[in-house]
Parts: structure tokens; sequence; C-alpha cells
């Protein structure tokens, strides 16, 4: 049996020259893990540790780790949206621009538009602020959709189209003026020094992840077992729980492991009527909003991509859009719907973003277009349709973050860092092609 | 023959490109039990036919009629809803997905919370597999990486399994070696002798005397006529196919020279 489920290329060609490996290809491929997500985390440790070494020390540190993470999640957000335009045969260059003018719309809403009605600091304002960027951007989104799906315009004019269209709305609204400040309870959103879970709560977050990647290996296992199909080995469902515990575990841990600035320790100090200690007070700061909302939408995306009738014809689309038009799906519609899905990701990366900045330009989001399409890419996305995966577009915004992070701790000029993100985007691709090409032979 | 109620009847079918009549008022019908072939040269309008059939072509004019009553085939969805089942020369895989992905695609088994069932999918694949293709296991890796006669059997599967009463194969050898061609036609036997109702395109001559009960030939849109494979010899449908002459109109030397 195991030997049927590796291609036959690899085991039987080659059997006497490169045993060894072929047998660990093997083998990771009968515990079914999927190597090309090993080599992005190894892609990963190697950039990270990389920049550890070159910038003396500074990139590994719980400080530059945790703000990575805040300014990953806008990023990773989009891309899991732009894995489903782009399985489907399709692109949206429109989210930056998009993701500028519903910035803008919220940030007008609550600073300007809301309070005359309910007054400054109404519980309301957020809640309808959010719901208010996750309906704009659906809309929007559905639009372009349509015309795409319906129209037959081609997805790159549509949303070239729109890039223009929504970057000008979002000057026009506001006639270019920078809107602030923001709600205080919307601002956490963007993981500020008070936008945090804090030490117990990331603990709590922490532990229920284990136990969640526990109950769907036990769970497939159980289901395996019903139908009698073969089950993974034991050792490979061990290694799978300790890792992936371990690696919640530790990223738990390096969360809450950076502090709250003084002046804001002090502060909640002395809401909370805690003595100030001599050596200063040290909170931890735990896992971020947006890192919490970057990771339920990885998982509901997921979900739907992997679990859902939608994300299968999303897929079926982009391997053969005729089947899948002859087996009675109906394709347009499922089309339309990944923009709109598309849109209501670049609602939710508005207010993450618009939350941080506690302010929105008509600038927001400009160029993001390109960060979350590479992100996408890098993260195994075939532009040619019906290939790419969730978590890997995740990994795809990580490995691009990191880049540019490390690149500004090393210090390296805006120019260069452009040079070196647009050089490592093809040359990733490239990796890409060659390997695909290998694998289907 | 004549007195039972045809399973298809489709009357004076008419689909047009353009200005260019792809099908020309053509009438067959198709009995339970029967294989009819459906042959002709290239562009005669067989694909454009049937497809009117699977819902995939919407003709301009024309009826079709499942067990004698009035069929409205608008889709493929529709289609499906009465029975009929479709394998295309192209076989419409989606190669990305894997083989129960592609069984079931458009009529994939969920959960009661609507999720996708992986595991009763693959489940249902594999018992029909094991009828078609037994030594078939590569369940859970693209098709595209299987071979043409793997990838035919799976699209048969799928017509198997939703328990098509009325079959459309359109070239469903032309892809396959000689011992998978002799598969698929064990397969077409079996699922003739269940009762169901045979549309098969074919190229090969060989092939349609073997599987078949009557033949119907198209030439330029239009249909020549349909006659019963025992009644007539090769070369007699050959001159069908190639001058659109029935059997009782052609000479001698017109045979002859269609031999020659």
């Amino acid at each position: 049996m195991s030997v049927t489920e590796a291609p036959p290329g690899e085991t039987q060609h080659h059997e006497p020259i490169r045993r060894p490996r072929a047998s660990l290809t093997s083998a990771l491929r009968s515990a079914e893990f999927d190597l090309r997500t090993l080599g992005m985390v190894g892609l990963l440790i190697v950039i990270w540790v990389g920049f550890h070494i070159m910038s003396g020390g500074t990139f590994l540190t719980p400080r530059n780790l945790w703000n990575l993470s805040v300014q990953f999640a806008p990023v990773a957000i989009m891309a899991t949206g732009m894995v489903l335009v782009i399985v489907t045969r399709n692109i949206d260059l429109s989210v930056g621009s998009m993701m500028g003018m519903v910035g803008m719309a919220v940030a007008l809403l609550q600073a300007e538009i809301l309070p005359n009605f309910l007054g400054f600091g109404h519980p309301a304002i957020w809640l309808i602020a959010i719901g208010g960027a996750l309906v704009m951007g659906g809309l929007v989104g559905l639009f372009q959709g349509l015309i795409v799906a319906y129209a037959g315009v081609p997805s790159f004019i549509v949303t070239l189209g729109g890039l223009l269209v929504w970057r000008g709305v979002a000057w026009s609204l506001s006639s270019g003026r920078t809107v602030a400040p923001m709600d205080s309870t919307f601002q956490l959103l963007g993981g500020g020094s008070r936008g945090s879970l804090g030490e117990v709560g990331s603990w709590i977050v922490g532990v229920l992840a284990c136990l969640g990647i526990v109950a769907i290996l036990l769970y497939d296992r159980r289901q395996r077992r019903r139908y009698g199909f073969r089950l993974r080995p034991t050792w490979a469902m061990v290694t799978l729980a300790v890792v992936g515990s371990a690696a919640v575990l530790g990223a738990v841990w390096v969360m809450n492991s950076y502090y709250l600035p003084e002046n804001v320790a002090m502060q909640v100090a002395q809401e909370q009527g805690i003595p100030w200690p001599e050596g200063g007070l040290k909170i931890p700061m735990g896992i971020s909003y947006p890192v919490l909302i970057a990771i339920g939408v990885m998982l509901v995306m997921g979900f739907v991509a992997n679990e859902r009738r939608f994300g299968r014809y999303v897929y079926s689309i982009g391997g053969n859009p005729e089947a899948s038009e002859l087996s009675g799906i109906n394709t347009r519609w499922t089309i339309a719907k990944t923009f709109m899905t598309m849109g209501i990701l670049v609602g939710v990366a508005a207010v993450v973003t618009v939350a941080r900045l506690n302010a929105a330009t008509s600038g927001l989001g400009t160029l993001a277009e390109l960060y979350v399409i590479a992100a996408a890419v890098i993260g195994g996305t075939s532009l040619a349709g019906g290939l790419g995966t969730i978590p890997g577009a995740v990994l795809g915004a990580l490995v691009m973050q990191s880049l540019q992070s490390g690149m500004v701790l090393m210090k390296v000029d805006a120019p260069l860092q452009d040079i070196v993100v647009g050089i490592v985007l093809v040359v990733a691709v490239a990796v890409d092609v060659v390997y695909r090409k290998r694998a289907a032979q | 023959m004549t007195d039972r109620t045809p399973l298809v009847e489709m009357r004076d079918m008419n689909v047009a490109y353009g200005g260019v009549h792809a099908v020309e008022n053509v009438s067959i019908d198709l009995y339970p039990g029967e294989v009819l072939a459906l042959v002709g040269g290239n562009g005669a309008g067989k694909s454009t036919l049937i497809k009117t059939l699977s819902g995939a072509v919407i003709p301009d004019s024309g009826q079709i009629y499942i067990n004698g009553e009035r069929a409205e085939i608008t889709n493929p969805r529709d289609a499906k809803a009465y029975g009929i089942e479709t394998i295309y020369q192209t076989l419409a895989l989606a190669e990305n997905l894997d083989t129960p992905g592609n069984m079931f695609l458009g009529r994939e088994l969920t959960t009661r919370f609507g999720n996708l069932d992986d595991s009763a999918m693959e489940d249902a694949a594999r018992k029909v597999m094991k009828r078609l293709n037994p030594k078939f296991e590569n369940f859970k890796i693209p098709v595209a990486r299987l071979s043409g006669g793997q990838r035919q059997a799976i699209a048969i599967a799928r017509a198997v399994h939703f328990n098509a009463r009325i079959l459309i194969m359109d070239e469903p050898t032309a892809a396959l070696g000689p011992a998978e061609t002799e598969q698929v036609a064990n397969l077409i036997r079996t699922l003739k002798s269940e009762g169901i109702g045979i549309i098969l395109i074919s190229h090969d001559i060989h092939d349609v005397f073997d599987l078949a009960d009557r033949i119907s030939v198209m030439l330029q849109g239009r249909l020549v006529g349909t006659v019963d494979k025992d009644n007539v010899t090769m070369d007699e449908v050959l001159a069908m196919i190639i001058i659109g002459k029935m059997p009782g109109e052609v000479t001698q030397s017109e045979l002859e020279e269609l031999r020659g």
C-alpha cells in the first residue's frame, strides 16, 4: 500500500541510488505530512535565524516577534481570501484601494457621523463601525464579482478599474484629510498597548488550541476506523500532536514574554489599585487582538475551503471550469461569492489597520494588493488556478512580513527593501514552478 | 421493441450556431436495456445532439420525452434529475481533485451540518470502483496523476453510482489501450443487462458492431437513418456515414468504391 501511495517515479526509478532519501520521502508521505508546508516552515526558520544573526541578535526577541505578528495580521487576513480568488483563475488587484475606501468610511462613521446621533464613546459605535466595514467590503467585492462572473469582463480589468476607482473614492470621502481619532474600544482591535489578551487569556487560548489539535487528529482517526481506511501511523499522530502543541505553546510563551511599556503598566497599576513596585511592574502583553482575528479568519477560511461545498467548487472551477459547469455547479455565482468573501476580508483588514493606526488616511492600504498576492503566491497558490491552501498563504504572509521586518531591523533603505522583496517573490515562484514540474512527472 | 415506451424520445431537434445548422430535424429514440450507437463523421452533429439531452446545449426547437413524458432540460442539473448521466469525450474531470471529489462533484455527500463528508464519499467511491476496476487504489491523489483508463473508470463510476437510467457515452474508448477498451466494453454489457439505456458515440465501427443493438447515422447535421445492427453490414453503415444513402438506396458499385 505504501508503495502505491508514492509516485512511481520516486521510489522505483531511483531506488538503488537514492534509497535513504526516497524512504524518508515515502515515510513522510505515508504519515501524510505535506512536504510543501514543511518546506515553507524550513524557509521561515532560515529567514528568522539568518536575520537574527545578521541583526546582531535583535530579530528573535519577544518585542520584535510580537510587533511582527501584529503587522502581519492584515496581510494574512486578506491573503486567505486571495487564495480562493486566484484558485478560480482570477485576481483581485483592488484590495489595497478597497481597504483604503472601507477604512476611510469606517473612520468617518465613528469619528464624525455616529457621534452626532449617539454621542462620543457610545458602546454601539464600535460595533456599528465593524459591521459597516464588513457589509461595505462584502458589497463592493460582490459588485466586482458580479461583473467578472456574469458580464465576463476579465477580473484583471475589473479590479484594475477598482484599484483606481476605490482609491479615488477614499480620497473624495474626506477630501484627502486624515480622519482621527477612533473610538476607544475600536482601537483595541488594532493591538495597541492595551489590545491584547493578557497573560492568562493567552494561556487559555493556547491550551484550547492544543486540545483542538488533539481533537481533530482523533476525529480523523475515528472516521478512518469507521470506514476501514488506512490509519496514519501512530508515530505520525503523536509527532503532529506534540509538535503542533509545542508550536502553539511556544508562540504563547513568546507573546507573554513581551511586556507592557512602563507608562502603560503604570496606568494599569493605578486603575487596578496595585502599588507600583520599586523595580517596575512587568505585565505581559499576550496574544494581540489582530493576531487572534487573523487566526480566527484562517480557521474559518480553511474550514470553508476544505469542508464546505463552496470551497470544493472553488477548487473544481480552478481545475476544470467546463467540467464544473457540466457537473451542475453554478460556476458564475461561485466566482461572484469568492470576490464577495475577498471583500469581507478586506473589511476585516481595514478595521484592524485603522484601529492600529488610530486614524485613516486616503493612502491607507496603498500597494497592499501586491503584498497580499505575493503572500498567496509564495504560499503555493498557482496563478494558473486550482492549487493553493489557506495555511500556505498565511505562512506566505509571515515570510513576507519577516523579510520586511528583518530588513527594517538591519536598517536597510526602503528602496532596497522593495528590490529584495521583488526578487524573493520571483525566485520563490520560480522554485515552485520547478518543484511542481518535477512532482508532476 | 416498438410496442414498448421508449426511455428517451427526441423529436425534431434543431440546433443552429450562427446560421450553421449543427443539428437539423433529428429524431431518435432509445429503449431500456438497449445500446444505440450514434455514428457519423467529424462535424456530423452527434456531440451537439447528445448535449441537448445532457443539458449542456439548449436546442432551438424540438421536444424530448423521457418514459413518454415531456421533459424540460435546460441545464445539466435537469438532465441528472431525469437519471441521464453523460461521459464526455474530454472526461470532464477536475484534474486537481481526487477520485471521490470528482465522482461526487456537484452532488457531494454532507454531514447533517452541511459539511463535506469526505470519508463517506471515499467509502462510496471505493465500493463502486471495486466493481469497475478492482486494482485501483489511489483514491486520495489528484486525478491528473492517473492513467487514461483509470480516469475513464472514474467517469463511468460516477454514472454508475448515481444510478443512471440513461447513459450517454461520447467516445468512451478513444483514449484507451486494448485491454482497457475491453474492460469498458464489458462494463457496457453489464450496464445494459441491468436495463440501462446507453447512447454510444464512437468512431470505431468494430466497437459499434460489437456493442450496439441499433445504429443511428448522422451526416452534416441530419439523420440519415436508424438501422438494426443485425440487418446491415459494415459496408452498408459506412455508406450511410460517407454518402448518406440507406442500405436499400445504395448501389453495388458505390459499395465497391467505398471498399476500394
